[in-house]
């Protein structure tokens, strides 16, 4: 039986409270829109892009404490890596919530604790939003992304 | 909360079980969905406005439908044709006499309250809505009574518009009162509100609304399976609702709809047993209420349908009332006094849902621990964003009671939020 502490850790908890990079930087350059049509999570999320590289990301919006807690520690992943790095570790997180595959973990570092969302489906969109916003806003896309 | 308020709630608490002249435990046993086990807790279904379980009563009606009845009806003179004829012809008799329509000839089956509405706006509205003309609807309606006027007002160049309510979840009759125009050509209004839980004042809208000689198109979905309705007394000129909120199965639905009004609208879909007769330069339709009754209906539904309202009527859907505002009082005392909950939707008249937001903790978030603990609610927006948008939220958590639900399942629930405070503690 999946347990509750398994999804809600506490680091994610707290991250949940107390996001990181909630903010607009300075310099942001690309930016996109993420919308959960289901449960009304909404974040925006920002970029300042330095040649083909992450110079700085910022969030903001609302959602649920796994949305969230995700998108605030996605920031603090991904910032400083190239466009391909941090596609690179979406490919694996996504792997991770979804329960395909635990083998980056160790790769994965903090990003971890997500992987108790696999054993709970319907969250892992809430697990990947942020994510899926992050994509669109390095493609420069325009639309708003949904995850319907 | 002061302690004379406080005091006053341990009284009213500790007030005995109102005595509403059936035993719920034997109701329990009727559902066999109810003996499940949710990650080894019993199930405490609190979905409710979601969808209903079902009575075995009604579960054994489908399978008899197929084991003994199914054949095409209206049209075989065989045996089991006429038997299935006879069964489903019986049954509109039954719904008629159910909701008070004055023949079974303004009875007609649908897919549910969805399909019932956009029958309504797509034969009546397209006929008699025109470019700046209005359609008037209300702030808490359910995107089923929001979109299909929308897209017929998008067709004809009318204009969409909106009664509102107040912060408690009521809606503003004067206002409404005065949206009634001269171009104002359809009213479609909830009777009760899916995402507050709001009994509107129906009749007295549908006397101001016919004052200026407009109809009222009504989304009983909510409203039937909690309170009696009686289309004339209401004197509402369509009122749609589901089978499947009210024990029956999903898939049949129930458009009423006054004769005369039926009688002067073009048929919504064409096909078989909506005709009386066909060529190829002209098709004579089929007298009420078959014009509205394309293609071979949900004959398996409606027997279920028939069982369903069977089993209301032999609770009384007065006692169904007494028992489900009894465990709504309770739950809104004991839920509505949990520290950091803010019940959404506190109107005066209610039926069956307690809809709420929890400080600092997403109702998504709720919903997975309740779902720890066996609970079922709904969260989310609950098809009515712009309810949602009117109470500055993106979610609610939202519990709704059946007949089959009982006091200590919403103690139940008040544990599993103490339990959503200890996680997010």
């Amino acid at each position: 039986m999946p347990e509750l502490r398994d999804l809600y850790q506490e680091v994610i908890l707290e991250h949940s409270k107390a996001p990181r990079n909630y903010k607009e930087p300075a310099g942001t350059n690309q930016r996109a829109e993420g919308y959960n049509p289901l449960c009304g999570d909404r974040f925006t999320v920002y970029l300042a892009i330095d040649g083909d590289r992450i110079r700085e990301i910022g969030f903001q919006g609302a959602g649920c404490a796994i949305s969230k807690a995700s998108a605030s520690m996605m920031t603090q992943s991904v910032k400083g890596k190239t466009k391909a790095e941090a596609h690179a570790i979406f490919e694996q997180f996504h792997e991770l919530v979804t329960g395909h595959s635990h083998a980056h973990e160790a790769e994965l570092g903090k990003l971890a604790v997500f992987s108790g969302v696999s054993e709970f489906p319907v969250r892992v969109k809430c697990a990947t939003l942020a994510w899926h916003t992050l994509e669109a806003a390095l493609e420069g896309k325009q639309e708003k992304v949904s995850t319907e | 909360m002061s302690v004379a308020a406080a005091v006053s709630l341990r009284e009213r608490i500790a007030k005995p079980l109102v005595d509403v002249g059936f035993d719920v435990e034997k109701i329990r046993a009727d559902f066999p969905i109810l003996r499940t086990k949710v990650h080894g807790h019993p199930l405490v279904y609190l979905d409710n406005a979601a969808t209903s379980q079902k009575p075995q009563s009604m579960i054994d009606a489908l399978v008899r439908y197929y084991e003994g009845e199914n054949a095409n009806i209206h049209r075989g003179v065989h045996y089991l044709s006429q038997i299935a004829t006879e069964a489903f012809e019986n049954a509109r008799e039954t719904v008629r006499a159910f909701v008070n329509a004055a023949d079974t000839k303004e009875i007609i089956f649908t897919r549910g309250t969805t399909e019932a509405i956009n029958l309504v706006a797509q034969t009546y509205g397209r006929v008699h809505v025109g470019a700046g003309d209005e359609v008037l609807i209300t702030a808490m309606e359910h995107h089923s009574d929001i979109v299909p006027w929308q897209m017929l007002c998008e067709e004809k160049g009318a204009k969409l518009r909106v009664a509102p309510m107040n912060d408690e979840g009521e809606l503003l009759l004067e206002d409404f009162e005065k949206l009634l125009g001269a171009r104002t050509k359809i009213v479609a209004v909830s009777h009760v509100s899916n995402a507050l839980g709001t009994i509107n004042p129906l009749k007295q809208m549908i006397a101001l609304a016919h004052a200026k000689g407009i109809p009222v198109v009504v989304d009983g979905a909510q409203a039937v399976p909690h309170l009696k309705v009686d289309v004339q007394d209401l004197d509402a000129d369509f009122y749609a609702f589901s089978g499947h909120k009210m024990y029956g199965p999903t898939g049949i639905g129930l458009l009423y709809g006054k004769a005369a009004l039926l009688e002067a609208m073009p048929p919504y879909q064409g096909g078989g047993d909506m005709i009386s007769s066909v060529t190829f330069e002209k098709t004579i339709y089929n007298k009420l209420p078959h014009k509205f009754e394309a293609g071979t209906p949900d004959m398996a539904g409606v027997a279920g349908l028939k069982a369903a309202i069977g089993y209301m009527n032999a609770i009384g859907i007065a006692k169904i009332a007494a028992h489900e505002h009894d465990l709504l009082e309770y739950a809104t005392e004991v839920v509505g006094s949990l520290p950091g909950v803010r019940l959404i939707g506190t109107a005066r008249e209610k039926a069956s849902v307690l809809s709420f937001v929890l400080d600092e903790v997403h109702p998504h978030d709720i919903g997975t621990i309740l779902d720890q603990e066996g609970i079922a609610v709904r969260t989310g927006h609950h098809c009515a964003q712009p309810v949602m948008e009117r109470f500055g939220i993106p979610a609610t958590v939202r519990a709704s009671f059946a007949v089959y639900n009982t006091r200590s399942e919403v103690d139940a629930l008040v544990r599993g939020i103490r339990k959503v405070h200890e996680v997010f503690a």
